[in-house]
């Protein structure tokens, strides 16, 4: 097995998951099994090959771009509606900064 | 007549010659919902207040003498990735089981425009993920075609509404073959567009590079008439392409004479018999309207899977990032701090397929794996990309089977994610070239329950319309109902 117990556990905490030591349990040999099966692409020699970073049908005018104007969107109460908790016109979240 | 087995057309005239009003057909719908939904379990959320101020409208239209949209009455299903400003969009997930959309999807937007009542949110798996719709956070939907069956995935609640007469049309989202696959399964039409096709505004993102969204149906007319409409520029979407739309009525007036037809190998090799049969049937009859039927090869298919599962794995590690109980959607009550709510919100919200794929594109995106994994996907993306620019060099379509298995036993294999990715094969390569395909009905497997097959063709970029002409072409000479 490539992938560690340890390795799992630290990519859970760069994605922000809690991982129960059950899931854990679960997810290793599975997630190790997925990336033994993707080591295939090494069969292929892609030092001359660019990466593909753009999908877009190349089109005769670059149409991603709009004139820079501000337009109305949302009122400050139809974006905080869905908010799990508000209050003073914006998100509640647990403190960030504690006091000295 | 029976309101619920209309065509698109058949609709429309129903309305223009005073055989039934709007509200007449998204009455007789609702109530075979309430009849079959039960079993099926298509939809996760009805939405009639608004279902029946648009059949109204419509009505108000025609008693007017007003033109009609070419959509107008069509009872649709929209998978419940795809905003809806007012009515719940969950993307079948625990994390948005609250969540009211402030705003509806371009797609949506243009459809009801075009006169189309929207009638619900078909299930799906949780957030898109998973190729059978057993990963949705609140239910599994059933294959109208054999009940103990799964309708395919990830738009299964999609394509299962339109299989079972509870929508005439409807919308799903494909971005490794979400679309293609479950159309296959319930035996009916499915078709993702070139990429930028249709504007993603309003769709949940899962992988951005990849993410489609497109439309169900009985016929490739029905398919060709809602992917007309919803298609197009749309400045709310920097990606959606300046190509102008062409009109589908004369691609779907011409026969397939003439098309060259591309058969790669790499897609038949050690192909299932019950599959291959069909499909060889499927082509013969295409030799017999008169295509050229050219062997290709795509020589890097073999490689799509991995490909795929690690670019959009990494893409969605991206794009969920955003669930992290500030905005929207469900917060954990408990929690000792930040970093802990940030935590125990996405470990309680997100179901273990979603988070099997965080962990994985996260995985392939850490420092030190970045090169090895990602940065080789995208190389390799490239050579599958090409591998159909070649082949589009000497053909003007490509065929291949859509899956390579039929619907499969609901719990069958759940168990094993590899296995179930594994399935993608078929329609992932087109995903990463970012070119059209389309599955259509090829017949169904011979063993008893007779289970539908899918034929798949591709086009080159941006040409839907030769693949509509070659799709309509094969379900006018019978190929729907071969073998």
């Amino acid at each position: 097995m490539a992938l560690t117990e340890k390795d799992a556990q630290y990519v859970a905490e760069l994605a922000h998951l809690e991982l129960s030591g059950e899931e854990l349990k679960k997810f290793l040999p599975q997630l190790d099994s997925i990336l033994e099966y993707v080591q295939k692409l090494n069969e292929l020699d892609t030092t001359q090959v660019d990466p593909m970073a753009q999908v877009t049908y190349p089109a005769a005018e670059n149409p991603s771009l709009r004139a820079d104007r501000t337009k109305k969107t949302f009122e400050q109460d139809e974006a905080l509606a869905n908010a799990p908790e508000k209050g003073a016109g914006s998100f509640k979240v647990p403190r960030v900064i504690e006091r000295e | 007549m029976d309101l619920t087995s209309l065509t698109i057309d058949q609709i429309r005239d129903h309305l223009a010659s005073r055989k039934a009003t709007a509200v007449d057909v998204l009455e007789a719908h609702q109530e075979r919902i309430r009849q079959r939904d039960k079993e099926v379990r298509a939809y996760l959320a009805l939405c009639p207040e608004r279902a029946l101020a648009q059949a109204r409208k419509v009505d108000r239209q025609v008693a007017a003498g007003e033109p009609l949209g070419p959509l107008a009455g069509v009872p649709m299903a929209v998978k419940d990735v795809i905003l809806t400003r007012g009515i719940r969009t969950t993307c079948a997930s625990r994390i948005l089981e609250n969540y009211l959309a402030p705003y509806d999807a371009t797609a949506v937007e243009r459809l009801e425009a075009a006169g189309a009542v929207i009638v619900g949110k078909t299930n799906c798996d949780e957030f898109a993920m998973g190729s059978s719709t057993e990963n949705s956070g609140f239910f599994t939907t059933h294959n109208p075609v054999d009940l103990t069956r799964v309708p395919g995935g990830s738009s299964g609640g999609s394509a299962a509404a339109v299989a079972a007469n509870l929508a005439a049309a409807s919308l799903g989202s494909d971005t490794g073959g979400s679309i293609r696959q479950p159309a296959a399964l319930c035996g009916i039409v499915g078709m993702m567009g070139t990429y930028g096709r249709v504007s993603r505004f309003g769709l949940v993102a899962f992988a951005s590079s990849l993410d489609h969204i497109g439309p169900f149906g009985r016929s490739v007319r029905d398919v060709a008439l809602v992917l007309e409409t919803i298609a197009g520029r749309d400045p709310k979407d920097s990606t959606s392409a300046a190509v102008p739309v062409e009109g589908y009525q004369d691609a779907l007036r011409r026969n397939a004479r003439g098309v060259r037809v591309g058969v790669p190998t790499e897609y038949f090799k050690g192909l299932n018999p019950e599959i291959g049969d069909n499909l060889q049937k499927g082509i013969d009859l295409l030799a017999k309207e008169g295509c050229a039927v050219v062997p290709i090869s795509l020589p890097h298919t073999d490689y799509a899977i991995a490909c795929y599962y690690i670019i959009c794995t990494a893409e969605a590690s991206s794009n969920l990032a955003r669930y992290d109980g500030v905005r929207y959607g469900f917060r954990s009550s408990e929690y000792a701090d930040l970093r802990d709510m940030y935590q125990k919100t996405r470990d309680r919200g997100f179901g273990p397929e979603v988070k099997r794929r965080i962990l994985l594109g996260t995985y392939v995106l850490s420092s030190g794996y970045y090169d090895a994994y990602y940065l080789k996907a995208q190389r390799v993306r490239t050579l599958i990309a090409r591998d159909f620019v070649e082949a589009f060099d000497d053909v003007d379509v490509i065929v291949t089977p859509t899956s390579p298995i039929p619907a499969f036993k609901l719990g069958e294999r759940v168990d094993d994610p590899l296995q179930m990715y594994l399935a993608d094969i078929y329609t992932v390569t087109a995903s990463l070239a970012g070119i059209p395909g389309i599955s259509v009905p090829c017949g169904k497997t011979k063993g008893e329950p007779r289970l539908p097959v899918g034929m798949q063709i591709f086009a080159k970029h941006f040409d839907e319309a030769r693949l509509l002409q070659v799709a309509h072409a094969f379900e006018k000479a019978g190929g729907f109902e071969i073998a």
